[in-house]
């Protein structure tokens, strides 16, 4: 059924139709109305989960952890500083392999303190062993969250779900809500294999002896990088039962393109139409869109990228001292090959500065001077940046 | 001692000191509460000690995360048990001095303040002892301890010990107690009490750490006892509004003798003594011992 909802109520309805049985959230700016929406939810109910709430963010992912691995389906939401205040939890979560899905409304991080959106938030937490799966639009909101529970409970590994904050999950959208009964066959009932139970005892999180814990990092980082396969395969078959899949990245109209924009979340519904009125007059411009920030799919990377002359890589996030995260990620991806596209790094759009279409242009001109001269004269360029306010 | 179940849950070949009464209260703590319990631990020397991997002392479920967190987790192990119709179980949450009154008191306030069902035990070794006696803010006035050393400008914790079971009090919990590893009959009691009420309970051991208050190994119940019998630890419970003493100890013991058998104390002029001794029977005043 189509109804006109914002990204937050995509992620709760999302929720609600996985039959999420143990909540445990924070309210943070701008995720709160995902909480006050399920909160509302149970109220009314309409679903019948247990809702803690807790007094911070790392209580929540605490609380979340304590019930997955009692043998729950558990439910968080947060933001920005929310995200950091429980990425310790991050890595326990994935380190003793529980199926957690949280839905992320990306926001930048103080200081200076904002509330308006970039992806610094889940960017800094890539190292967590959390699948981080980026969304378009309210309807992929919507399908990933659901997918995410699959994922999640197929691999034992947790799954962030990240969307922009404001650009999404305030804004109304169409999305096509599907049934209860679609999505209960869709996804299974919550099993938990190792669940903890008086009549199966067993440890979890203990001491990781020096003897042991390498191995259990290689054991992690190998099931975080081939999760890429089980994304793939139950993207198709939600695409077979709900007509709409995502892959694990979205190639437009990049197939001759000599320049590609290469970005992450709803800045690719504006790169589409860039792409489309230079494509209009000639210009061979393509757009790649990544879902998949981890497992970071390296092979369709230079698959889809390999053929370009130059990237642009465009970004809401910055690894201080280096440069941003995707554009790191993506040059090493082509480590070991022997012709990388040249590629020029843009860091825009940061604590919701508008990414207009002329600076998308902007940053499609200087890729294609580069793809024509052959040479990158500067590799980092913040777009849009107000050069009079940071001059010496 | 019908009392005491013969049953052993935390299984022996653990790594903990020769000595160490923490294990020993969990080990009773075990003993009160049977298997229908799970337990999320919080990071300290119980931890440790006891899970080396690929070995493991628990025979009942048991989890742990992170240091600050044992009531959150245990909330959510909580509600999981609630949807999943299993009431019989308990969910158990076990900290440290530290876990509990420092790093670890804002999960345990939200658990508490949103009344989950479940029952929350600190071992109160006074200390930081798994990384290596630092001060913690259960550590009593004049304790040395190698962040509260000992010198010519400084001489110990300058004070006094944090008040947990008087804060779980204030937050309204069901039911409160506090309880020595050397009544182990009144400790044990006590847990039951606690894992039979149905909202968030509190039961607070004092169980002395070997290495950590320079004692000798076979002097740990001694010098729990005397904690007991000197009224610097002070057993009661409290349920209903009212607080009840469970041990009057006949005639209180001056402190100088409790203090005396410990090293972390050893540097304390008699001065000193008498101030600990005036905040002592302050205490036992207050709570009506005397």
């Amino acid at each position: 059924m189509m109804q006109i909802i914002d990204g937050n109520e995509a992620v709760a309805l999302a929720a609600k139709l996985a039959r999420v049985k143990v909540i445990s959230a924070y309210p943070i700016t701008p995720q709160t109305t995902v909480v006050e929406k399920l909160a509302e939810y149970i109220s009314n109910g309409e679903l019948d989960a247990e809702f803690i709430k807790v007094e911070s963010e790392h209580s929540a992912m605490s609380a979340c952890i304590g019930a997955a691995a009692t043998g729950v389906r558990a439910f968080t939401a947060t933001s920005s500083q929310g995200l950091l205040l429980m990425s310790e939890m991050l890595y326990v979560a994935s380190g003793l392999r529980l199926p957690i899905v949280m839905t992320n409304a990306n926001r930048s991080v103080s200081a200076p303190l904002s509330i308006w959106c970039d992806q610094q938030d889940s960017m800094t937490v890539r190292d967590s062993g959390w699948i981080q799966l980026y969304c378009e639009n309210n309807q992929e909101i919507l399908d990933t969250t659901i997918q995410a529970f699959r994922i999640a409970e197929e691999l034992l590994l947790p799954v962030m779900v990240c969307y922009d904050g404001y650009i999404l999950s305030h804004t109304l959208e169409p999305v096509d809500c599907p049934e209860q009964s679609e999505v209960d066959a869709f996804l299974p009932e919550y099993h938990y294999p190792y669940a903890l139970d008086p009549e199966k005892p067993v440890t979890m999180g203990p001491v990781g002896v020096p003897e042991y814990y390498m191995e259990f990092r290689y054991l992690l980082q190998k099931a975080v990088q081939e999760s890429k396969a089980k994304i793939v395969e139950i993207d198709h078959e939600f695409k077979k039962r709900f007509g709409r899949g995502y892959g694990i990245l979205e190639e437009y109209r990049s197939d001759d393109a000599e320049v590609v924009i290469l970005t992450m979340g709803s800045l690719s519904s504006s790169c589409k139409e860039i792409v489309d009125s230079l494509r209009q007059r000639g210009e061979k411009v393509g757009l790649v869109k990544l879902k998949s920030f981890r497992p970071f799919p390296t092979e369709e990377i230079i698959e889809a990228l390999g053929r370009a002359k130059a990237v642009a890589v465009v970004e809401k996030d910055i690894s201080l001292g280096h440069a941003g995260g995707l554009f790191i990620d993506t040059a090493a991806a082509f480590a070991n090959t022997r012709e990388a596209p040249l590629m020029i790094n843009f860091i825009c759009g940061l604590a919701g500065r508008d990414v207009t279409s002329a600076l998308l242009e902007q940053a499609v001109r200087e890729t294609q001077r580069a793809a024509e001269t052959g040479r990158v004269e500067k590799k980092i360029r913040w777009l849009g940046l107000q050069e009079k306010l940071v001059e010496e | 001692m019908k009392e005491i179940s013969d049953v052993e849950l935390i299984a022996s070949g653990h790594r903990a000191c020769a000595g160490c009464a923490c294990v020993l209260s969990l080990r009773h703590a075990l003993k009160a509460l049977g298997k229908n319990i799970i337990i999320s631990q919080a990071t300290g020397c119980m931890e440790v000690t006891t899970t080396p991997y690929p070995e493991t002392a628990w025979r009942v479920p048991w989890i742990h995360v992170a240091f600050e967190n044992a009531a959150a987790v245990a909330s959510g192990v909580s509600r999981a048990l609630k949807v999943l119709g299993k009431t019989h179980i308990k969910s158990v949450a076990i900290a440290g001095d530290g876990g509990t009154a420092d790093i670890g008191l804002q999960a345990l306030s939200g658990a508490v303040e949103r009344w989950e069902d479940l029952l929350y035990i600190c071992y109160d070794n006074e200390a930081y002892m798994n990384t290596g006696i630092q001060r913690s803010g259960a550590t009593p006035f004049g304790a040395w301890t190698t962040t509260t050393p000992v010198g010519k400008a400084r001489r110990g914790e300058d004070r006094p010990k944090k008040d947990i079971p008087a804060i779980m009090i204030a937050h309204g919990a069901p039911y409160v107690a506090t309880a020595s590893v050397a009544y182990p009959l009144d400790f044990v009691k006590k847990v039951k009490k606690a894992a039979a009420i149905r909202g968030p309970t509190y039961v607070h051991v004092h169980a002395p750490c070997v290495p950590g208050w320079r004692i000798d190994s076979s002097k740990s119940i001694e010098v729990a006892r005397l904690a007991v019998l000197t009224g610097a630890w002070i057993l009661y419970e409290h349920e209903g509004g009212k607080t009840t003493v469970t041990f009057k100890p006949a005639k209180r013991r001056p402190v100088a003798e409790y203090l005396k058998l410990q090293g972390r104390f050893r540097h304390l002029t008699e001065e000193e003594i008498n101030e600990i001794q005036r905040m002592v029977d302050e205490q036992c005043r207050r709570l009506g011992i005397d």
